[in-house]
């Protein structure tokens, strides 16, 4: 028996393949939809991930650093260091800033870190690692900067040295690495005016300025401008020894709260970034059932294009099976060439998005059964319409 | 051959009654029709419209079911009084053939296919049916637009590539729903000489159902519906060459 359906589609197949490529560029707008959610996960987890860190110890009741604002004195990791399991801890510091460059901004997060430690950036792309204990930095390669470039952060200039990759903050922020003391800058010292008028302040308060007691101004205007302060304390484990169970005595002991890689994970996919994931997500439903409801419609269509023709075939002894096999296939013909351009579109398009849209080959197999599993479902409107023509209705009366 | 033989192999009718809906609203479409078509026959069906021409092709082509009455097909029963034969599809496909007003050739095959269709449904392999296609192709002289799509071909030439698909199983019978509308008068002429000569070289029992005066005074034997009945009338069968 010749395949009905693909000589139909031979015979009209300009209509065919327009009405495909219609079709996937509404899959393709999906595609991408879901290569943003992907992207937006691995935004969320790259930071984290690229510390290599056991434990992240952070503030008290707080799920710092990335989900909360958490703040420790920078002198918590030494007393963790020396706690039995850990291998190494680590001060690092996170602040969401506007870099200045060539008269331009760029939104970035600032990692501070200390050299060898966890928290560095992982691997570079270009150029070298941060070398100077002062004013130099290493950025990701979305913030457009240069190996050599002269970057304005806050207060200071700063010569970026070394490019890395895909190192993004949980919002897709490209993340510029500085040295600790760098960072603690940047994040804690406050601008000349403020610091004159904060000083203002002291010396015109009474309680601490008060004749005779010198010191106490001088004191608490030392401790108001400190910097030695970081957002969180990263511990790698010691070979052999449990994340949880040295969590816990950090906990204990020290009166911290400690999250471990998996609840860090979970805090960032379910408390930071879940929000924006159930939007894109709403939109990917929406948009599903807007293409099962265009497939169906140019389905139905199609098919009382060629009600007669049905009608002859049930007439001279068709069987409902070979009608039904021909809507069919021509559907998954729509969807096969749908799919296919929707990749093409969603790969060409995926990097003019400011944010990262990854595809992964898995989402790409889950799309394409969806998108069978869409044209099968839609294909039964235009069956039944098929399987309802009478042979009678190709006589006329 | 005998006429018990003849009637084994023929198209019969008898008292068959269509009513569409009940009650007062009730249509009579045929009201007791009996008529009898033999092998080699080409027998006319007229009528006015709504006189119940197109019902009759229906039930005759097991398309639609019969109130009542009994139908048989070369002696086999296909409908008595309220049974019906099982698979009237295969029915259909394997014995009869069918001819439209218009060709209502499938548009996205061509000629071959359009024909090779037939022999293909009814489970024969897709090079055996070409060569049959072909060869009534050949008879009915449009094998030279065997690739071309309907779209390509005449009206003439598309209604001999329709009497080539119904002829491609070698049906027994073939039921024709007028031919001949679409065509010039001498088109016409030419479809049912066509239908005559086949008739005669296959020993196809044809009814033809038309309003075409030109075309009647060729058939020998024609039925003229009125009012649900049919009458039997003595044709022409006027010869071609006058």
């Amino acid at each position: 028996m010749i395949n009905l359906a693909s000589k139909e589609i031979a015979h009209g197949w300009v209509r065919y393949v327009l009405t495909g490529i219609g079709l996937g560029l509404l899959i393709g707008v999906t595609m991408i939809m879901t290569g943003l959610v992907r992207g937006m996960m691995e935004d969320a987890l790259s930071l984290a991930r690229g510390t290599y860190a056991d434990l992240w110890v952070v503030q008290d009741n707080t799920m710092g650093p990335y989900a909360e604002t958490s703040t420790l004195y920078d002198d918590v990791a030494r007393s963790i260091a020396g706690l039995p399991g850990v291998e190494e801890a680590s001060n690092v510091a996170y602040l969401t800033v506007q870099a200045k460059h060539a008269g331009k901004d760029v939104r970035a997060m600032v990692a501070g870190f200390e050299h060898g430690k966890p928290g560095q950036p992982p691997y570079l792309i270009a150029g070298r690692p941060i070398t100077k204990s002062r004013y130099e930095a290493i950025a990701d390669n979305k913030t457009g900067f240069k190996v050599g470039d002269k970057i304005n952060i806050r207060r200071n200039e700063y010569t970026v040295v070394g490019l890395t990759s895909k190192m993004v903050s949980s919002g897709g922020d490209p993340v510029i690495f500085l040295a600790m003391q760098d960072a603690q800058e940047v994040q804690f010292q406050k601008d000349n005016t403020s610091i004159y008028n904060d000083r203002n302040r002291l010396a015109a308060n009474p309680k601490i300025n008060r004749p005779g007691n010198s010191g106490l101004l001088e004191a608490v205007t030392d401790m108001q401008q400190s910097n030695h302060k970081v957002n969180a304390v990263l511990v790698r484990i010691q070979d052999g020894h449990d994340p949880e169970i040295v969590a816990e005595t950090i906990r204990r002991w020290k009166h911290f709260e400690v999250y471990t890689y998996k609840q860090m994970e979970s805090i960032l996919l379910v408390k930071v970034i879940a929000n924006a994931l159930r939007q894109l997500g709403m939109f990917m439903v929406i948009l599903a059932v807007v293409s099962t409801a265009i497939i169906a419609l140019l389905i139905y269509t199609m098919t009382l294009g060629k009600i007669k023709e049905i009608a002859v075939l049930k007439l001279i002894g068709a069987k409902n099976s070979t009608i039904a096999g021909m809507i069919l296939q021509e559907a998954c013909g729509l969807g096969l060439i749908g799919f296919l351009v929707g990749k093409i579109t969603a790969t060409i398009l995926a990097p003019l998005f400011p944010k990262r849209v990854e595809f992964l080959v898995f989402d790409s197999f889950v799309i394409f059964f969806i998108t069978v599993v869409i044209c099968v479902f839609a294909s039964l409107t235009g069956i039944r319409a098929a399987l309802r023509v009478q042979p009678a209705s190709a006589i006329g009366g | 051959m005998d006429i018990q033989a003849a009637c084994s192999k023929a198209i019969r009718m008898e008292n068959v009654v269509k009513t569409y809906g009940a009650g007062e609203t009730a249509v009579h479409a045929l009201k007791g029709v009996s008529l009898c078509v033999y092998p080699g026959e080409v027998v006319g069906l007229v009528g006015a419209s709504g006189s119940g021409k197109t019902t009759l092709l229906q039930c005759l082509g097991a398309i639609i079911d019969p109130t009542s009455g009994l139908i048989e097909l070369g002696g086999e029963v296909i409908y008595d009084n309220g049974w019906k034969k099982e698979d009237l599809r295969a029915l259909r496909r394997d014995k009869i053939g069918f001819v439209f007003q218009a060709a209502y050739l499938i548009p996205f095959l061509d000629m071959l296919d359009n024909v090779a269709i037939m022999p293909m449904l009814a489970g024969k392999d897709n090079d055996k049916a070409r060569a049959r296609a072909m060869e009534l192709l050949k008879v009915l002289e449009v094998d030279h637009r065997a690739r071309a799509k309907p779209s390509e071909l005449s009206g003439g030439e598309q209604q001999r590539v329709a009497i080539a698909r119904a002829l491609a199983n070698n049906p027994p019978f073939i039921l024709a729903d007028e031919p001949t509308a679409p065509l010039d008068s001498h088109r016409s002429l030419l479809v049912i000489k066509l239908l005559i000569e086949l008739a005669a070289q296959y020993q196809t029992a044809i009814i033809v159902v038309t309003h075409d005066d030109k075309i009647l005074p060729h058939f020998k034997r024609i039925y003229r519906l009125r009012d649900g009945i049919a009458y039997e009338e003595e044709g022409m069968g006027r010869p071609f060459d006058e």
